[in-house]
């Protein structure tokens, strides 16, 4: 079998694995990126959030071989504006509790800031309602996305 | 989790298996009572000064902190650090934490006994005055160096923000260091009045954001070792059945499947990667021996447990003589609750790597000194042979915590299996495995929250005072067969939250029936009080309605003795604006309940839309948890508590058909999302007494909170969890 190439973080990315293998599972145990979590590898949960092609997608759900030639892009990849303003609002709020689930979470709102930069708390519902967090961290969630939405206004 | 020390003959027990002679002696330990210099060696140039078992002070001027609990979301990293912190004068920023070692002797929890582990919402209980007094001691090291460096008395060292002054002279804690660590350790250093804390009580950022916001936090399930495999085990499909035969050909047919491994609790597949496990599972065919196994589905239990509320129980508490009473009214309700999963989203996960002589292991990890039994039993080695590294957990409510250590034994027989000469002529051995659960197995893996049914009836008078009070509990136990059961006493874990109410009722009895089953059961986010504050918030507040009284005004009657929970109910509901105008459509509900020292009262705001669907809109949560140390962590677990345990009451149910879970996965275990998230205020009781527990005293509450605005907006009242099976949600 070929490899299958994609772009992985902004770099070429070959990957030699069964085509069906998820997404999550390749990056995890041969890019060896682990920033993306494991929560219930049935698109359930949300803790594997990744970008592909600028979309949020449950890698875990996702098989690679589906996606060749496709820009992936983890947390540990994540740059640009939103996602600082993100990342800050999630820090200056204390988001975070276990901190599991939360770079899921943070792909998902910064794919939601990316396409509506002022959300309502009912874009923020269902944007984020994929994403599980056990914590129950939702309330700061919420405020930390209206917060760096604020943040990128300015 | 278990509160309170352990039975002395428990105790005596323990010291035997781990061999700790001396062990009980640490029991309160604190390290200045050791009277030695502050380091055994002189302190080298370049190296940290460690002044004892909880602080670090590097030539950088940065004080890391050795937490002995597990950071598994509750905010202990930042806590404690806090404390330290507090006494030692220091500037937040050089502050840092890392996981202590396992070691029991150093690290034990004093709220167990001479036990290292996490639970019962003890970790900054038990730690307050011993970290106050390890930075203390540190600070008045650094004050002594100091003062020996520039020949000016003690008396004029001030110190504040990290920097150690005196008129012309100053310095930061790092230029200290090599000095302290040769000075004399002081005993009985004077801490500091509650009233001079400048951290302790103040807004501090966590310690753990920034890695927990870049995805550099690490776990167990994100270690990796060199030649690491990967374990996923195949367990019974019912509780208590055990393997009868196993086909292991076309798993091992599978790409990067190892080895395939019987082990006591199921069939293991090890591979070199988790995709190649899962699919090796898949693969391979098990059959069982379900002889001693669970049968029966969940009805039944709860329908054979309902039979024994008319039979009486274990005496719990028995005051006045409630048969006696003449009522003008007698009120009755029978509760169920099902098994609970606690679910948290991160898996169970370990990593251990097996030799001749010791076993190093990797988990979030939550009771360190049972794990290093367990492990050294399953191991065939002594528990000083077994080193923990405890990292990250990604939550937790309970279920990392068992006394039997299930995830960790099963990797370290999984290691043991594979280190055996005939399995490959034993060239796996000593290859680091890494165990992973998946969320089937964690939602079908049992230690789940008991099944209870509660039987209650009350007296009324004629003008409405409450004069009997009956209360039946049954359950099985959680403690019953380990090192914590109390023989010959009232399971606590089952009666706790219903033996003592904050109520004034003349006469009241509580009793217990203790059942059995293969099904294993765990403490779940406050153990108890998960079932018995929801059974007695819900009566009393029905019993408000019988009585024709306000819930709140009824409850303030009964509490006149109980000053603190008054305080509590009294804050709650004047957050809440209680008794003022609502939008139609809605209604409040209020319950309160003291758990793990500290106690808590919910207003829950409830609406139901036109067609019928109920939304918990807001709550308002008041906390007495004695001094809040760090006041936002606090209103996080606040937070927390009401979105764990709102999801619970909501639709969190574990059913078994003929002794086989139903549920498997997020899609038929539901737990609460964020559009179902109510808004939140948490509101701090100001308090001078010690701190207690914060991250469980959320739960107990609020389910009936809200059942209570539930019933007060449609009459219905809930008496079977979850609410699902009664209201649309």
């Amino acid at each position: 079998m070929p490899p299958i190439k994609l772009t992985l973080n902004g770099k070429p990315w070959s990957v030699d694995a069964d085509p069906d293998m998820p997404l999550l599972w390749a990056v995890r145990e041969i890019a060896g990126k682990t920033g993306s979590k494991f929560g219930c590898g049935a698109a359930q949960c949300g803790a594997c959030t990744m970008h592909v092609d600028g979309q949020p997608v449950r890698s875990c759900s996702t098989p690679i071989g589906s996606i060749a030639g496709s820009k992936v892009t983890t947390i540990e990849g994540l740059e640009g504006k939103v996602a600082k303003a993100v990342q800050d609002a999630w820090v200056k709020l204390d988001v975070v509790q276990c901190g599991y689930c939360q770079s899921g979470q943070i792909m998902s709102a910064v794919a939601l800031l990316t396409d509506t930069p002022k959300p309502t708390d009912q874009d923020i519902d269902s944007a984020m309602s994929g994403n599980l967090c056990r914590c129950s961290t939702y309330v700061r969630i919420r405020a930390a996305i209206h917060e760096a939405a604020k943040a990128l206004e300015i | 989790m278990p509160d309170g020390h352990m039975t002395e003959t428990n105790r005596r027990r323990f010291l035997q298996v781990t061999g700790g002679a001396g062990v009980g002696l640490m029991v309160g330990f604190t390290w200045t009572a050791t009277g030695r210099r502050a380091l055994a060696a002189p302190a080298e140039a370049g190296k940290a000064f460690e002044p004892n078992a909880f602080v670090k002070v590097a030539p950088d001027s940065t004080v890391t902190v050795l937490i002995k609990h597990l950071e598994m979301g509750q905010g202990v990293y930042t806590g404690l650090t806090a404390i330290v912190a507090e006494e030692m004068d220091a500037d937040w920023a050089q502050m840092k934490a890392e996981a202590a070692p396992a070691n029991a002797k150093l690290y034990n929890n004093s709220a167990f006994g001479p036990i290292q582990g996490t639970g019962g919402s003890t970790s900054t209980y038990n730690s307050w005055t011993q970290l106050r007094q390890a930075g203390a001691t540190a600070r008045a090291l650094l004050v002594a160096a100091a003062a020996q460096t520039w020949g000016v008395p003690a008396s004029e060292i001030t110190v504040s923000k990290g920097v150690v002054s005196s008129g012309k002279h100053s310095a930061k804690f790092g230029e200290l260091a090599a000095k302290a660590a040769t000075l004399p350790v002081p005993a009985d250093v004077p801490l500091k009045d509650p009233k001079d804390f400048t951290l302790i009580g103040t807004h501090l950022p966590r310690k753990d954001s920034v890695e927990k916001s870049t995805g550099k936090a690490v776990f167990a399930i994100d270690v990796a070792q060199p030649n690491m495999l990967v374990a996923v085990v195949r367990r019974p499909p019912k509780f208590g059945a055990k393997a009868q035969t196993v086909d292991a050909k076309a798993a091992k047919a599978v790409k990067g499947v190892v080895e395939v491994v019987e082990i006591p609790r199921g069939v293991a597949v090890v591979a070199t990667s988790y995709w190649a496990a899962h699919q090796g599972r898949e693969a391979l065919k098990v059959t069982w021996d379900e002889s001693a196994a669970e049968k029966r589905g969940t009805d039944a239990i709860i329908k054979d447990y309902k039979a024994l509320l008319s039979t009486p129980g274990e005496q719990v508490t028995k005051e006045g003589d409630v048969d006696a009473v003449k009522a003008a009214k007698v009120v009755k309700a029978e509760f169920s609750f099902p098994y609970l999963a606690h679910a948290p989203m991160e898996p169970l996960t370990c990593v251990v790597k097996l030799g001749k002589d010791g076993c190093e292991i990797w988990a979030g990890d939550q009771f360190q000194t049972v794990d290093q039994m367990n492990a050294a039993q399953a191991a065939g080695l002594k528990p000083e042979q077994i080193t923990i590294n405890t990292v990250y957990a990604g939550g937790s409510f309970g279920r990392r915590a068992n006394l039997e250590s299930d995830y960790i034994v099963e990797g370290v027989t999984i290691a043991k299996a594979l280190s055996d000469a005939k399995v490959q002529g034993g060239k796996l051995a000593g290859s680091p495995v890494k165990l992973i659960w998946s969320r089937e197995d964690d939602i079908r893996g049992g230690r789940y929250r008991p099944i209870y049914v509660h039987g209650m009836e009350a007296k009324l008078g004629a003008d409405g005072a409450l004069l009997a009070w009956k209360h039946r509990i049954v359950g099985q136990s959680i403690m019953a067969g380990s090192m914590f059961e109390q023989k010959g006493k009232p399971d606590n874990t089952s009666v706790e939250g219903a033996a003592e109410i904050p109520y004034d009722i003349p006469n009241r009895l509580v009793d217990l029936h203790t059942t059995t089953s293969p099904v294993p059961v765990l403490w779940w986010r406050s153990v108890g009080s998960t079932h018995t504050s929801f059974a007695v918030e819900s009566f009393i507040d029905e019993l408000a309605v019988e009585a024709k009284q306000d819930p709140v005004a009824f409850r303030r009657t009964l509490m006149e003795k109980h000053p603190r929970h008054l305080a509590v109910l009294n804050l709650a509901v004047e957050k809440a604006g209680w008794g003022k105008p609502l939008p139609k459509g809605w209604a409040r509900g209020v319950a309160v309940a003291e758990s793990f020292r500290s106690v808590v009262a919910h207003v829950a705001e409830v609406s139901q839309d036109d067609k019928g669907r109920l939304k918990v809109e807001r709550v308002v949560c008041a906390v007495d948890c004695g001094i809040a140390v760090t006041p936002d962590v606090v209103k996080a677990q606040m937070e927390g508590g009401i979105g764990y345990g709102l999801g619970a009451v909501l639709f969190g149910a574990i059913t078994m058909t003929d002794g086989t879970v139903d549920q498997s996965n997020f899609d038929t275990y539901r737990c609460l999302r964020i559009d179902e998230m109510p808004k939140v205020e948490v509101h701090i009781v100001p308090s001078a007494n010690p701190p207690t527990g914060v991250g469980e005293p959320g739960v107990p509450p609020l389910g009936p909170a809200v059942a209570n605005a539930i019933a007060a907006l449609t009459g219905k009242r809930i008496r079977d969890l979850p609410f699902t099976g009664t209201v649309s949600v």
